[in-house]
């Protein structure tokens, strides 16, 4: 895929996006793939951002793809951020930037966190540029190996 | 009295009197224990022996008479009586005797030998194959050597609370070990397995060993079932059965397993007819196929939400009452909560959370009643840990929890009125909705990544099921993954209780692979149609096993869930990366198997196994698979390696 930018907005903590059931999520990762995601609003749009707050940096797709394996995302949530059974799916269009931003810095339940020291801004907004552009799946009735 | 010191006559000096001086005797041939004890008055009178005439070899008798037997030929007798049909192991000389009974004497039949490339194949074949139907298989090994490769395996079994009947060879007598067996020798073989077996014995005579043997068996039956250790000596295999020894084959007498206190019964039956939302969870329940059946039966009486487990097949998966998917929702809703032989009751209704600083929570309403069925409670080890974090609740039946349900099942439709039928009804049609709703998510979860490469480990599932649907298939290996939510879990219908058989208890790695072997050597003889999705770094502890059932005719479909890592131990070590905050790009050094790549397939094909791969785009999986099912249905392994992402 060429080059997509996206535009992502780092928020602070005081902007994050629609409030989750952390407590439940976190004690059972698994399962976050198979449940309906209240909130998880498709997203591409920059967040909003308060005054004072910085332009996120711009994300690079394929600069968050070697990211995305190198930093170990793939190993919980799968090469293409479908998710596995360590971690639910990040992508695509499934939360906005501010809480991807929010999640890595502070996760709440079993998520290794990334600091600014190991993981910069830029590479979070390439990362999740990455996972929001990985392609549609393809409509599951339309696959014979998963017919009921 | 220690066994070093004590006086025990040799083969040659056993020979002699025999033959010579006291043909016939009972005296001189009885067991070694009765000889220490007072002898019986009316017998003749013992030979006059020197010490030159003991010692002396009769070299003139080399080999046993026709109308003679070994003692280890009174040993196979034993065992079949016990039902044997399959005895698994790497040879070994210290039970040279016990190996040449079974093939010769016995016909290398029931039991028969499978012979195996490492002792801890050996066991774990034994375990699953237990799994498949019930039914223990022995497994033969070095008390030393042989032993100490079978151990972990052992350990699995033991944290599963699987019988595995484990035969130990061993040469007591120091006066005539050959060089090798003072290697091979040991006081106490069974010592270093003691914590993690729940008997053992090393027999002195004939008598002693039939009688042990077959006290093994039954403990090893009996809930909570465990690996038993029978030690047996090398001369006492060796030496033939004296003329006039009288030798009995005990008759086995199985204790039926304890049914739970009949007040406790009905007030469960109570707590659970009056709950909002009662939710049985099962682990190690299903002991027998009847297990599931009867869960059913109370689970629909009830309309009450199920959660399995997964150590053994407890519930139908897509049975509409089944929650597993959603356990934890379940477990948080439910204001009753009956564990059936739980391994880990806290683990079910707390969280841990396993960061720097580690913390825990309890997931269940604090209001919630807990009640807990198993044998677990009356039967306790020291030293290994494996019976978990000690949990409070509020009626503890210490009964096997499959024995235990006819009656709750009883006392609960005893118990059921309209009102309350109605309002079952009602429950059942939202746990329904609930159950139905769980699998179609992970249907489209299934769907994300579909055309990726490598291969994502939802689409290698999705594409075995549609090969093996129509089949009457078993799923004999698949334990990495979580075991409540693995992908078969998640996308194959499971109701018959050969069709999921666990995993390896304690998890030790390198179960998998001999699993699947002993597991499909079972289903065999019922024709079933056995698959393994089996992970790299697992076939890598011992991939004898392959061999194993290439000689033997094992027909196994294995599908390579190859992602080139030990990746569970990858995601560990990220997180303490992360967790130390000083570099979070090198989690995977040291726990990859790359450079170079395995190539399973021609690791298969070397030991004569139909193999494909490595297969890295999905879309030729499906037609790999067929071909290699053409092989397996023709009744021989067959092993495609598709490389896969992590789980
Ligand atoms: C060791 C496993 C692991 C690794 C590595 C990991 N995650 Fe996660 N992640 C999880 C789990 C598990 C969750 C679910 C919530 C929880 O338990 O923390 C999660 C949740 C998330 C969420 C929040 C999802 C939501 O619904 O709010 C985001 C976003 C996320 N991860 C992104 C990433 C990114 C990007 C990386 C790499 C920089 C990464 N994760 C690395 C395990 C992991």
């Amino acid at each position: 895929m060429s080059e997509m930018k996206v535009l992502v907005a780092v928020v602070l903590l005081a902007l994050a996006g629609p409030p989750l059931e952390r407590s439940r999520l976190a004690a059972e990762p698994a399962l976050r793939t198979q449940e309906s995601r209240p909130g998880a609003a498709a997203s591409q749009q920059p967040s909003r951002r308060g005054p004072g707050v910085p332009a996120a940096p711009l994300g690079r797709v394929d600069a968050g793809g070697v990211l995305f394996k190198k930093v170990g995302c793939y190993q919980c949530h799968g090469n293409e951020a479908q998710g596995g059974l360590s971690g639910p799916r990040i992508g695509p269009n499934l939360f906005p930037s501010t809480r991807f931003f929010e999640y890595l810095r502070k996760p709440t339940g079993e998520m290794p966190p990334y600091t600014v020291k190991v993981l910069s801004d830029q590479d979070i907004a390439d990362i999740y540029a990455w996972v929001q552009a990985r392609p549609r799946p393809p409509a599951v009735n339309t696959l014979p190996q998963l017919a009921r | 009295m220690s066994r070093s010191t004590r006086s025990k006559p040799g083969l040659e000096r056993r020979r002699f009197l025999q033959q010579g001086a006291l043909a016939g005797a009972a005296l001189v041939a009885a067991p070694r224990v009765a000889e220490a004890q007072a002898a019986p008055a009316a017998q003749a009178p013992p030979p006059v022996m020197t010490h030159a005439a003991e010692g002396a070899e009769p070299a003139d008798v080399l080999t046993l008479r026709d109308d003679e037997r070994a003692g280890s030929d009174f040993m196979v007798d034993v065992f079949k009586s016990l039902g044997f049909e399959h005895f698994f192991a790497n040879p070994g000389s210290s039970f040279r005797g016990l190996h040449e009974s079974v093939i010769n004497y016995g016909g290398n039949k029931s039991p028969e030998l499978i012979t195996c490339c490492h002792e801890e194949s050996s066991v774990a074949m034994a375990h699953a194959y237990y799994k498949v139907d019930g039914k223990p298989a022995g497994v033969m090994a070095h008390g030393t050597v042989g032993l100490q490769h079978a151990s972990m395996a052992i350990y699995n079994a033991w944290c599963d609370r699987v019988p595995v009947y484990v035969i130990l060879g061993n040469y007591a007598d120091a006066a005539i070990r050959r060089g090798a067996e003072w290697y091979h020798g040991v006081q106490d073989a069974a010592a270093m397995v003691r914590d993690f077996t729940k008997w053992d014995d090393f027999p002195w005579s004939l008598t002693h060993f039939a009688e042990s043997a077959v006290r093994a068996y039954q403990v090893a039956m009996t809930p909570p079932m465990a690996p038993v250790v029978m030690v047996l000596d090398g001369e006492l295999q060796e030496r033939p059965i004296a003329r006039g020894e009288r030798l009995v084959v005990p008759k086995l007498s199985m204790p039926v397993p304890p049914q739970g206190e009949r007040g406790a019964v009905e007030e469960v039956a109570r707590m659970l007819v009056a709950a909002e939302y009662p939710v049985l969870v099962a682990d190690r329940m299903a002991r027998t196929p009847n297990g599931m059946t009867l869960l059913i039966e109370l689970a629909e009486t009830l309309q009450a939400a199920v959660i399995d487990q997964g150590s053994r097949m407890n519930f139908p998966s897509r049975h509409p009452l089944n929650q597993t998917l959603r356990a934890r929702a379940a477990v948080t809703d439910a204001d009753v909560i009956v564990g059936l032989e739980l391994a880990d009751y806290w683990g079910t209704v707390n969280a841990l959370r396993d960061q720097l600083h580690r913390s825990s929570r309890q997931v269940a309403k604090a209001n919630a009643k807990l009640v807990s069925i198993t044998t677990g409670d009356l039967y306790i080890r020291a030293n290994y840990q494996d019976f978990r974090r000690l949990q409070a609740v509020d009626l503890a039946i210490g009964a096997d929890a499959e024995a235990t349900l006819p009656p709750l099942i009883d006392a609960v439709k005893r118990l059921v009125t309209a009102d309350r039928r109605r309002l079952f009804e009602e429950r059942g049609a939202k746990l329904t909705q609930a159950s139905r709703a769980a699998a179609e998510a992970a249907r489209v979860a299934a769907t994300y990544a579909w055309e990726a490469s490598p291969v994502s480990v939802a689409r290698l599932s999705a594409e075995v099921w549609a090969q093996i649907r129509g089949d009457d298939w078993s799923l004999v290996s698949s334990y990495y993954s979580n075991d409540q939510t693995n992908w078969p879990r998640r996308l194959w219908n499971f109701d018959k209780s050969y069709q999921w058989l666990g995993h390896a208890g304690g998890g030790g790695i390198g179960y998998g692979a001999p699993a699947a072997v002993g597991a499909a050597l079972a289903n065999r003889r019922h024709g079933r149609l056995s698959v393994a999705i089996q992970t790299d770094g697992d076939m890598m502890y011992a991939p004898g096993v392959i061999w194993t059932a290439a000689h033997h005719r094992i027909p196994l479909l294995w599908v390579m869930n190859n992602n080139r890592a030990y990746h569970q131990e990858i995601m560990h070590v990220q997180k303490m990366c992360n967790g130390r905050n000083r570099g979070i790009d090198r989690g995977e050094v040291g726990s990859q198997l790359v450079d170079p790549n395995i190539d399973f397939a021609k690791l298969a094909q070397s030991m004569g196994v139909h193999a494909e791969g490595p297969i890295t785009n999905p879309n030729d999986l499906g037609p790999a698979l067929r071909r290699a099912m053409a092989v397996v249905k023709k009744g021989e392994p067959a092993l495609v390696d598709v490389v896969t992402q992590a789980r």
